[in-house]
């Protein structure tokens, strides 16, 4: 009985303590921050293709990745990058960037465990699942299209 | 006009990702996983070049052009090398983006530290 009282006790203090995320300040700030981002990457590959114009389509857009993912590593490193993803939640966690962050921000955080089983080992955990799935699902989808190939 | 359709299309994704927070409290690698193989099923069944060419970077930038570049790669790989292209074509087409991440993430752990705390 009396540990009930102390369990709903300890729950309310629980509820009080997480911090409230406003929905639609939220929903409205991951809205235009994740746009903006995906603007970024637009203007950076466009002008990739003003300056160089004779370099192709794929390589622009391997430049452009490669950019946004480095803006995102560095702007994680300085601290900047965690600002952001508190400000607008899913905006800054669905681009590319969000996936650049959620590797060099454990391999930074785990540092003093060491630079093998702190950093190499830390900065996959989330990147390792999104990696794992991503190469299982296409090599599945690969097989399924050589199948229905062949027939 | 083209950069408005980028903005809109990249914002309401990334919004897609915020609803999904609000609404399950689902962790920032599920998001991920899960947008990933969205791009890959929109990969595999031809939707996504269509909507690319309209929407541009607001689809490639979301984590869901990645998945989709893993199946397009693998599926182009299926073309020019038969089965062992499905082993080898996910990657290649993903490899600048996975090793600049890592090795970016390498280098600035190596210079900075934990700014929090």
């Amino acid at each position: 009985m009396k540990n009930e009282k102390l369990n709903q006790a300890y729950k309310a203090y629980v509820e009080a303590r997480i911090p409230k995320t406003k929905p639609w300040p939220s929903l409205f700030n991951s809205f235009w921050v994740g746009g903006l981002i995906c603007l970024l990457g637009q203007g950076i590959n466009d002008l990739l293709l003003y300056v160089f114009p004779n370099m192709s389509q794929q390589s622009a857009w391997a430049w452009t990745l490669v950019a946004l993912i480095f803006l995102a590593s560095f702007l994680t490193a300085i601290g900047v990058y965690d600002k952001i993803g508190k400000f607008a939640g899913g905006g800054s966690i669905v681009p590319i960037t969000g996936f650049s962050n959620s590797i060099t921000s454990p391999a930074i955080e785990y540092k003093h465990e060491g630079i093998i089983y702190g950093t190499c080992v830390k900065m996959f955990t989330i990147a390792g699942p999104v990696i794992v799935t991503g190469i299982v699902s296409s090599v599945f989808v690969g097989i399924i299209y050589y199948i229905v190939g062949l027939i | 006009m083209e950069y408005l359709w980028v903005f809109l299309i990249g914002g309401a994704i990334c919004m897609l990702g915020q609803i999904l927070i609000i609404t399950t409290k689902i962790t920032s690698a599920r998001i991920l996983v899960l947008f990933v193989l969205i791009g890959v099923i929109l990969q595999a069944f031809n939707i996504f070049d269509p909507i690319s060419q309209f929407a541009q970077a607001g689809i490639n930038v979301p984590i869901v052009g990645f998945g989709a570049s893993l199946a397009k790669g693998a599926m182009s790989g299926v073309e020019s090398r038969g089965l062992l292209g499905t082993l080898t074509g996910g990657l290649e087409a993903t490899s600048a983006g996975i090793a600049a991440a890592v090795g970016f993430a390498f280098l600035f752990s190596l210079i900075f530290s934990s700014k929090t705390k």
